[in-house]
């Protein structure tokens, strides 16, 4: 009975981990252009290939030239389908349609700058303007493009850095606030608070693990985000800092929790070789007892880090939610848990921006897999 | 072996049965539509006892092509019906027929200490796209420009884009909230923010924009008189399309949308009535 529900619940995890990397590895295979599109240019545009993000400057009107994509000096003339009526009248495309195969083909060889993008359906078979294949999303793309747009037409911009590295510098910067606070009151609870005081303190951090995050989010939007706003005396309140204080008082309950069992640790005699030695109070805390329980403090600082790597709602209520390369912590990011859980819940099934999204949990998978291994080796260090 | 004969005959029958005498409807497509979708056939469930309507998400071209495939009755949609799925559904010999159900409109906001009360399109554009990053550039105070907008994956977000970006992206920079109330929260709050709601969500802790389509000769404010003369910018018309062929089977219900008691529900659900 006991192996069959161990067997059941490694089984469910395996699983879960198999289908979280099939959904999100196939998102490299996938075009960049929407299903069932294709772009063409004119025949004699010198233009072989253009990638997604040409594709974005060129339909933003960010590039107006082809020579600035190192081709002729004709201006970019952009054509979908919804720039029909512009060129023919309902008669030339025909009642039902049949003749707007050809004439879309004809215009795009007749306009020299002209680039299409239109569904396959509205073009010949074998189309005298030139057929553009974009490269699909490769890993190299996805993790180093600056841009993240995944809905935007005709291509989808997928860089995953912004997110990564804001995902990062927030749980980063929870950690530089949390660890001094919750080693100081780790040293309080395990060597100066008489019993009293602890019997107070120790519950009352334990209640902090309990409140939902949703909570934590909310209390941030309303109370440090403004705080923030005007301490700063920012342009606006959401930045990565709210974040990261937000994330630090969830980290502190886990980190005060397991240092200080750690520090109890700290054998009786030592202590007191020590004290008899002729140490302080405070010689013996900083010189016997924090070396003594420093793997346990670190293992307790990177399982902090990991509740924070993994927060989603209170982070995706207080950072403002934009997708640029973080460079100061007073200015919005975006994290990778933020992004599932806003996009998720309208995307459509299997589609790109469904794996992609995937994609994304594979690389939260992963570092918080990291962690949980360096915390694990960390731990066993502390035993030997 | 007449006993597993008759049960199949049986069954077969009774399914036949049901289908007669609960002609099922399923409304399929814009998120944007669904939420009235959804109302609207609450409400007129109630009215009609054995009527049996469901409505499902997914977006207007998920409707669509449900619509070509035959496993909707009713696509709805936030916009027209586009020239390749016109096609698609001439190729599929099906003939649809259009109806407007109701109008949708988007509000540009501001905070109410900021003393801006118009803009042109073409400054909106510039805001979102990040080239224009200060008040002053548009005559305002000397601010910084907080931009709010929709998550990517919203309808919200693609209407914005559609009318007032020329079709261009977002600027990175742009603050992207979860929610309408988020957005209205962010900008009560925030001096130099700039956001858009849907015109019903509108509160006092916000100000509305008037905006110019003609580079500023005219400002069109967000009221009820604009919008129901529909020369307000930012509107668009949700629409239901439905083969002929299933028109007896859809039609009561499209009727009971477009009486006096369906465009009350449009009103109160923050819609514009026709």
């Amino acid at each position: 009975m006991l192996m069959m529900s161990s067997a059941v619940s490694s089984l469910t995890v395996l699983l879960i981990v198999v289908f979280l990397f099939s959904e999100g590895v196939s998102v490299f295979n996938e075009s960049p252009l929407e299903d069932d599109m294709i772009v063409l240019i004119n025949s004699s545009n010198p233009i072989n290939d253009i990638s997604a993000a040409q594709m974005k400057l060129i339909f933003d009107q960010d590039v107006v030239s082809w020579n600035e994509l190192g081709g002729k000096k004709d201006s970019i003339i952009r054509f979908t389908l919804d720039d029909v009526h512009q060129y023919f009248s309902e008669s030339e495309i025909g009642t039902n349609f049949e003749l707007l195969d050809n004439k879309i083909d004809s215009l795009v060889e007749q306009t020299p700058g002209m680039i299409a993008v239109v569904s396959t359906i509205a073009v010949p078979k074998n189309p005298k303007s030139k057929v553009i294949v974009l490269k699909n999303i490769s890993p190299t793309t996805f993790f180093t493009g600056k841009e993240w747009f995944p809905t935007t037409r005709p291509a989808v911009q997928m860089g995953a850095l912004p997110l990564i590295l804001g995902t990062l510098w927030v749980s980063l910067f929870a950690i530089i606030i949390a660890l001094p606070i919750g080693l100081a009151t780790a040293i309080y609870l395990a060597e100066v608070a008489d019993k009293r005081m602890r019997d107070i303190i120790k519950p009352a951090v334990e209640l902090l693990a309990g409140i939902p995050s949703v909570v934590y989010g909310f209390f941030g939007l309303i109370v440090i985000v403004p705080m923030i706003q005007q301490w700063f005396n920012l342009p606006v309140g959401e930045t990565g800092l709210a974040g990261s204080i937000v994330l630090a008082i969830m980290a502190l309950p886990t980190i005060i929790t397991l240092s200080e069992d750690s520090m109890r640790n700290t054998p009786r005699s030592m202590k007191e070789a020590s004290l008899a030695l002729g140490a302080t109070h405070w010689q013996t805390i900083t010189r016997v007892v924090l070396p003594n329980s420093i793997s346990g403090i670190s293992a307790a600082a990177i399982l902090g880090i990991g509740r924070a790597v993994g927060e989603t709602m209170a982070v995706l209520m207080v950072t403002g939610n934009a997708a640029v390369i973080p460079t100061t912590l007073l200015e919005p990011v975006r994290t990778i848990p933020a992004t599932i859980a806003a996009e998720l819940g309208e995307v459509p099934q299997n589609g790109v921006h469904f794996k992609a999204l995937f994609a994304l949990g594979c690389i939260l998978f992963i570092i918080t897999l990291i962690i949980n291994v360096w915390v694990d080796y960390k731990s066993r260090a502390n035993k030997s | 072996m007449n006993f597993i004969f008759r049960t199949i005959l049986a069954s077969l029958f009774l399914i036949s049965a049901l289908q007669v005498c609960a002609q099922k409807i399923v409304i399929k497509g814009s998120d944007s539509v669904l939420p009235l979708a959804q109302v609207q056939a609450e409400s007129y469930i109630k009215l009609h006892k054995n009527a049996n309507i469901s409505v499902v998400g997914g977006g207007s071209g998920v409707g669509i092509a449900a619509l070509i495939d035959g496993t909707t009755q009713i696509a709805m949609t936030s916009r027209p019906i586009k020239l390749d799925e016109k096609f698609k559904i001439h190729q599929a010999k099906r003939e649809v027929k259009e109806v407007v159900i109701a109008y949708d409109a988007l509000t540009v906001i501001v905070n109410p200490k900021n003393k801006i009360n118009k803009l042109t399109r073409e400054q909106i554009e510039a805001i979102f796209r990040g080239k224009i990053t200060n008040w002053k550039q548009v005559g305002g105070d000397d601010m910084q420009i907080v931009a709010y907008a929709r998550e990517t994956s919203s309808g919200t977000y693609d209407f914005f884009k559609d009318k007032l970006l020329d079709k261009k992206n977002y600027a990175a920079t742009c603050l992207n909230m979860p929610a309408t109330g988020a957005i209205i929260q962010s900008v009560s709050q925030t001096k130099g923010a700039i956001g858009y709601v849907g015109l019903a969500y509108v509160q006092n802790e916000v100000k509305t924009i008037a905006i110019s389509i003609d580079q500023g000769k005219t400002y069109i404010e967000p009221n009820e008189k604009n919008t129901k003369n529909k020369t307000y910018p930012v509107l668009r018309p949700l629409y239901f399309y439905y083969p002929i062929k299933s028109a007896a089977i859809v039609t009561p219900f499209i009727n009971y949308i477009l009486s006096p008691t369906g465009q009350q529900i449009v009103k109160k659900i923050g819609y514009i009535d026709l």
